[in-house]
């Protein structure tokens, strides 16, 4: 339905359950998607999956440095980027009052930090070219709050609020920036939950089910896609009715 | 290198969509020729890219007329 064939792509946390839904959908529209990520045997795997051209670009997102060179080196292999996934992500969940300053400040600067930089080094290109789609994965705590993770919810919910500010920077450019904020969705996580948590959790979701990666792609898709060219700004809520925004 | 005013006025007219005339060195972007702060990050890469330059960030905020960009242009060529 959404057709990507010719754009390029760029896919952070590509080695996880919702980035590899992701770059598998996105390959799938047709684009070239460039797996970033830093366990590289996983990348490679994903990349096994993948229908048309793609390319590994590692990246650890706490040096900085490598962050920065991450667009570059992804455009010199796919060429000019379309479409950014930043969809890379870490937790660190304490409550308040045991959290660390490590915890704190890892979880900002991979989460929040990197998308910044990432974004900052790809607007540049898309500006000149009056066409590009930022897409930022947050979650649906970034929104909800959730206790034990106040690092991780303050850092998704900087994503939305710099997606704001970006989208109106940009929006006469032809550029759009939006997040996706999934709600529970089913992962290696999950999986080992015990069986009377899993219920539990389940009774918070209407759709009474968790949510898959590809729900997440199918989102992601239809943001990169020319259809979605006058929405902007948006976080679109994925989470089988768990929360109503 | 009034050859520079020339190469600066017509990456103007062509990224303003102003009429060449307006486009003297007095004139600011902002003021003059209808500039918004997007405009003139996007001027500035494209002088970057005419004249193969750089032009740091702080120098970026104070280039404000025609005059101020051939200036800093022709230092740095």
């Amino acid at each position: 339905m959404f057709d990507l064939t010719g754009r390029t792509a760029l896919v952070t946390g590509a080695s996880g359950g919702i980035g590899r839904a992701i770059a598998q959908a996105l390959s799938e529209a047709g684009a070239k998607v460039a797996l970033s990520g830093t366990r590289e045997n996983v990348l490679e795997e994903v990349a096994g999956t993948l229908k048309g051209e793609t390319a590994i670009v590692p990246c650890n997102l706490s040096d900085a440095d490598s962050v920065d060179g991450l667009v570059g080196k992804t455009e010199e292999a796919i060429g000019p980027l379309d479409i950014l996934v930043a969809n890379a992500g870490i937790t660190r969940d304490k409550l308040l009052m045991q959290m660390k300053d490590d915890d704190w400040n890892d979880v900002l600067s991979v989460n929040l930090g990197s998308y910044f930089r990432l974004t900052k080094s790809c607007v540049r290109g898309m500006m000149k070219r009056r066409h590009g789609r930022i897409i930022g994965i947050t979650s649906i705590v970034g929104v909800t709050g959730n206790p034990g993770q106040s690092n991780y919810c303050a850092s998704k919910a900087g994503m939305i609020g710099f997606t704001k500010s970006l989208a109106q920077e940009v929006a006469s450019r032809g550029i759009t920036a939006n997040t996706i904020a999934p709600g529970f969705i089913e992962s290696p996580m999950t999986d080992v939950l015990p069986e009377k948590q899993k219920e539990a959790l389940l009774g918070q979701i209407p759709a009474g089910r968790l949510g898959q990666g590809s729900d997440i792609a199918a989102a992601a898709v239809y943001l990169a896609s020319d259809q979605a060219a006058y929405v902007t700004g948006q976080t679109i809520h994925v989470n089988g009715g768990m929360a109503m925004i | 290198m009034s050859d520079v005013l020339e190469r600066v006025k017509k990456i103007v007219v062509d990224n303003l969509d102003v009429d060449g005339d307006k486009v003297v060195e007095s004139a600011s972007f902002i003021d003059d020729l209808g500039a918004d702060s997007l405009d003139l990050v996007e001027l500035v890469m494209a002088f970057e890219e005419e004249f193969n330059i750089e032009i740091p960030d702080d120098v970026q905020e104070s280039i404000r007329t025609v005059g101020d960009a051939v200036t800093h242009i022709k230092a740095h060529i």
